[in-house]
């Protein structure tokens, strides 16, 4: 059996994992047939608040894509020997968050058998055809890259020299492709709480936090030791980066509410003071250097990016009303299933990087590649 | 039997099924389509062989010129002026259900016009 | 090559005709008139009619392309004196001189034309992802969150109705304009509180109204050049 097909099979409580993924995949796309059939109004979206969780996950996920940076940067431009072992799931699981980003885009949209109109007649002063375009390109490039790493990596060599190009190339990718999904929303005229220079900074440091967060509870998930050094770096990442993050957060409200513009304030409701607190919360725990804190960072910033940011931009409507957004089942069963299909891939790409890794650091590639 | 001839025969079965309706279709008489043509009527707005090949094509280069290059009106081969319009230009002489949907049916083919576009003579 | 008077003036005529000078179709709407009645929804009534908006009974998921709202909500809390707070205003589609929802829009479905100014939906190629939605500023575009048809009484198969998916809004009815004749909402308002015309063209009277009237527009600050003017 190869190294492929080995890294596939489990026991009991991975079979139990499986089994429960395709479930709510299953789940996900019969809810979604019903989503096509009667329409978005199965959803809790609205005249006015047009966009809801969709847009918001796929929102968040794109910072969880771009944060392989976090682990690809210190690795390949400072040569941090420490996150060798790491590297490499943070591509694959930038991979992942791609193509759970895309999904999400697509379960949004009214027509999605017209998908092909954005290339049929592409609208360069649209930010959605760059963000479709950076989108695409980062997906490329961390395909290309990870599988060159990981045949490398079961044949015991060195990555080819001609990926190191492609390496370097996808650290800026990355940052634009976080900077343009920002401007989607920044450059909005009309939407207050969005229309902010501070967009795009704050969804970087709010994505090197919770991307970082989110590979230490898989190191940890999949038992999986890459070394207290790297373990103790990327923490220290996520605390610098979530620093940062609550310091804009409160740099928006000082404007909103010293400034006294009506529009700027009025987005500011129960629920997103809720999730800045969260939010601090988590920090206090990183700051504290609690072990809960990966997991507070990871949940407070899915919330406050993937739940309440997007629904926020639309309070107050253009006219001044305040419609309630309350998602509804089929709009959560669906969300859930793009992220079980986010989980699945991250649970094959994991164990097939972990599987060539250990088989590099152990046995000789013959008497397992039988 | 070995593994490989249980698969052989599997997808041997399968295939077989999946091209079922084409054998029937070959097998079966040919039933041509007679569509009624307008009374009164001997031409349309282009030759009929020209019409039956390409008038989706024909819809859809209308439909670009009314709603993106807001023309409305176009002179036809026999130099007839005409509205540029589904509704009133083809469907004031074709009637939908039996023309139209006869032959879609016909060949099978389920066109989406008529999620938004209207039979006038039938408005519902 | 000698030209003559009479044929340079045909030259002029001929490239007139090839260029002709972009028209900027606006409207004006005298509030004082449209208040005699506050109750009137004439204007509403005849363009849902026209153009099939399907009445649906959940307000968070209307269509509506010309509907009225009160005047500190379409113009601002700050800008209503007590003399005009609560009083109706007729809100559309401004047809924006810079149309934020064309900006946005990914796939071209939403347009400006360039012969005329008007902002023009193609419901055959949006994709229904509402981008234009979220950057449209006066909340003028509805979208289909279900098949429309159920709700609507009766069609007028003159004009399609839309489909599941779609965004659509106020076409300044391209569709009268191009047969020579005015919006729906401007022929039936009973007080003719609606002028409709070519701004760009100083005899017309939309751009007379403008000269000698004091007329304003909404979110002014935003640069979006709305091309629906209200005097007061
Ligand atoms: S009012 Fe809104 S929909 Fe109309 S042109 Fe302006 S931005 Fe576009
Ligand atoms: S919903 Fe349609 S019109 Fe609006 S931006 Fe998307 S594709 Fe364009």
């Amino acid at each position: 059996m190869t190294v492929l097909a080995k890294a596939m099979l489990g026991g009991r409580a991975y079979r139990w994992w499986l089994t429960a993924l395709a479930a709510a995949i299953v789940t996900g796309v019969l809810l979604w047939l019903r989503q096509w059939h009667q329409g978005l109004a199965v959803t809790g979206m609205s005249r006015d608040v047009a966009w809801g969780l969709y847009i918001g996950q796929f929102t968040f996920f794109v910072g969880v894509a771009a944060s392989a940076v976090t682990v690809v940067l210190p690795y390949y431009l400072h040569a941090w020997r420490a996150f060798a072992r790491v590297v490499i799931l943070g591509e694959l699981l930038a991979i992942a968050s791609i193509v759970v980003s895309l999904l999400f885009v697509l379960v949004d949209m009214g027509r999605p058998d017209r998908l092909l109109n954005v290339l049929l007649h592409p609208s360069p002063s649209s930010l959605m055809f760059w963000d479709m375009l950076a989108l695409a390109g980062y997906l490329a490039l961390n395909v290309i890259v990870a599988r060159a790493a990981l045949a490398a990596e079961i044949d015991g060599a060195p990555p080819a020299t001609w990926t190191r190009g492609l390496v370097l190339l996808s650290i800026p990718w990355a940052v634009s492709i976080h900077t343009v999904t920002a401007f989607l929303y920044a450059g909005l005229a009309g939407r207050p709480f969005w229309l902010t220079a501070a967009m795009a900074p704050r969804f970087l440091a709010s994505a090197f936090a919770a991307g970082p967060a989110l590979l230490i509870l898989l190191c940890g998930a999949f038992r999986y030791d890459i070394g207290e050094e790297a373990l103790c770096k990327l923490r220290l990442v996520m605390t610098y980066a979530m620093t940062a993050n609550v310091f804009l957060a409160l740099m928006e409200v000082f404007t909103a509410f010293y400034s006294g513009i009506p529009g700027h304030a009025a987005p500011y409701s129960s629920w997103t003071w809720l999730s800045g607190g969260f939010a601090a919360a988590a920090l206090a725990l990183a700051l504290g250097r609690s072990r809960y804190a990966p997991a507070a960072v990871f949940a407070s910033l899915a919330i406050d990016k993937g739940v309440v940011l997007i629904p926020a931009g639309f309070i107050p409507s253009p006219s001044g009303a305040v419609t309630p957004y309350i998602p509804t089942a089929v709009e959560l069963g669906i969300v859930l299933a793009i992220w079980s299909v986010g989980a699945l891939l991250v649970t094959i790409l994991f164990r097939v990087a972990i599987a060539a890794r250990e088989l590099d650091a152990g046995a000789s590639p013959q008497c397992l590649a039988s | 039997m070995s593994e490989r001839a249980i698969i052989a025969t599997g997808i041997a079965l399968f295939l077989a099924a999946a091209c079922f309706p084409f054998y029937r279709n070959a097998a079966a008489p040919p039933r041509p389509l007679v569509l009624p043509l307008p009374a009164g009527e001997r031409e349309c707005i282009a030759p009929v062989a020209y019409m039956r090949a390409s008038h989706g094509d024909l819809l859809l280069a209308w439909r670009d010129r009314v709603v993106r290059s807001g023309e409305r009106v176009f002179t036809a081969p026999d130099g007839r002026v005409r509205e540029l319009s589904l509704t009133r230009t083809c469907l004031g002489c074709h009637e939908k259900a039996a023309f139209c949907d006869r032959c879609h049916d016909y060949v099978a083919i389920g066109p989406d016009c008529w999620n938004c576009h209207v039979d006038p003579r039938r408005p519902q | 090559m000698k030209i003559t008077r009479q044929a340079f003036l045909a030259l002029l005529a001929a490239a007139a005709r090839a260029f002709p000078r972009p028209r900027r179709m606006a409207m004006a709407i005298d509030l004082a008139k449209c208040w005699k009645d506050r109750g009137c929804t004439r204007c509403s009534q005849a363009c849902h009619a026209a153009h099939n908006v399907p009445q649906i009974p959940d307000r968070r998921r209307e269509i509506k392309w010309i509907w009225k709202d009160r005047f500190e909500n379409a113009f601002g809390e700050e800008s209503a004196s007590p003399a005009v707070a609560g009083a109706p205003v007729p809100l559309l589609c401004n047809h924006c001189e810079h149309p934020a929802c064309v900006k946005v829009c990914p796939t071209g479905a939403t347009f400006k034309r360039a012969s005329d100014g008007l902002v023009m939906m193609d419901e055959h190629r949006c994709i229904g992802c509402r981008y234009c939605m979220a950057a449209c500023p006066y909340g003028s575009r509805s979208f289909n969150w279900s098949d429309p048809r159920p709700f609507l009484r009766t069609i007028d198969p003159a004009y399609p109705t839309r489909t599941k998916g779609v965004v659509e809004k106020c076409t300044f009815c391209a569709e009268r304009l191009a047969r020579g004749g005015q919006p729906a909402c401007v022929e039936v308002c009973p007080p003719k509180a609606m002028v409709f015309g070519d701004a760009a063209d100083p005899s017309s009277a939309v751009a007379q109204l403008l000269q000698t009237r004091h007329a304003f527009r909404r979110k002014p600050e935003l640069g979006a050049g709305p091309n629906v003017f209200y005097l007061l």
